[in-house]
């Protein structure tokens, strides 16, 4: 099978595989990124505010 | 989770300090997942303000020392899904987001850029999204993932590897489009392909 294909089209495949696999590592680098981004901006105080409120419930305590 | 559980026994002060500062820490993750869920930041802080008062509320029914960021992590998500089941609003945004990405003009060798990684991932079904951003950026192994979506280690990775392929076809296809196709047309052949493809696989 393998011999029937011109060399020119096996490089073209091989070159074609390649750019794959480097844009699957670039999105995967940028999904991270997308991700991490949100991760590393400061928390908004209402946050801990509300998980405070939570914690003290009146009545209790 | 039942209200039967929110209801503990013994009042710890000392486990519920303890499990508050864990949470805590989780914090920016629920935000950063519920961001990728949601498309929108505003509602995106609600739904992880909603998820972390549920896990809150649930803390009696976690086990200290397990895995508490994919405990918290499948608390937003069905959270996520119930309100989701109550409005199409997000339906419809996914749908202007894919129909704005394909308008994008892209050089092919650039970088993939950010907000077109986004607006791609939008275009995705929700499902193979989850999947990919739990298990490409989350950190959580198909294992982890697979608990958190309530399904088997095998479907994960199956939409993992779907949506990979997905989003890098609706990537490149940014780039010809540009001949002026509709873009919604477009983007069902871009999908279509990218499932064909990948069930061949």
């Amino acid at each position: 099978m393998i011999e029937h294909v011109p060399m020119e089209d096996h490089r073209k495949g091989a070159a074609a595989l390649d750019e794959a696999r480097l844009r699957q590592q670039a999105i995967g680098v940028k999904l991270r990124q997308m991700f991490d981004e949100v991760v590393n901006e400061p928390v908004p105080d209402e946050f801990l505010d509300i998980l405070r409120k939570a914690e003290t419930p009146s009545g209790e305590r | 989770m039942s209200e039967a559980q929110v209801g503990r026994s013994p009042f710890d002060p000392a486990r519920d300090g303890t499990f508050k500062k864990e949470l805590v820490t989780l914090i920016p993750h629920l935000r950063a997942f519920a961001r990728t869920l949601t498309g929108d930041p505003t509602a995106a802080d609600d739904l992880a303000q909603d998820a972390m008062m549920k896990a809150w509320d649930a803390r009696a029914s976690f086990q200290l020392g397990t895995n508490m960021k994919a405990w918290t992590f499948m608390i937003l998500r069905n959270q996520f899904y119930s309100e989701k089941r109550r409005s199409w609003r997000q339906s419809q945004l996914d749908q202007e987001a894919a129909e704005r990405t394909l308008v994008a003009v892209d050089d092919p060798e650039a970088p993939v850029a950010l907000d077109e990684l986004r607006l791609s991932l939008a275009m995705l079904p929700p499902e193979q999204r989850e999947a990919l951003i739990l298990v490409g950026a989350g950190g959580f192994a198909y294992e982890e993932a697979a608990e958190i979506c309530g399904c088997a280690v095998g479907t994960v990775k199956s939409r993992v590897s779907r949506a990979r392929r997905a989003l890098q076809a609706i990537l490149e296809a940014g780039a010809y489009d540009r001949d002026g196709a509709a873009a919604g047309d477009a983007m069902y052949a871009i999908l279509a392909d990218a499932e064909r493809l990948s069930t061949l696989r």
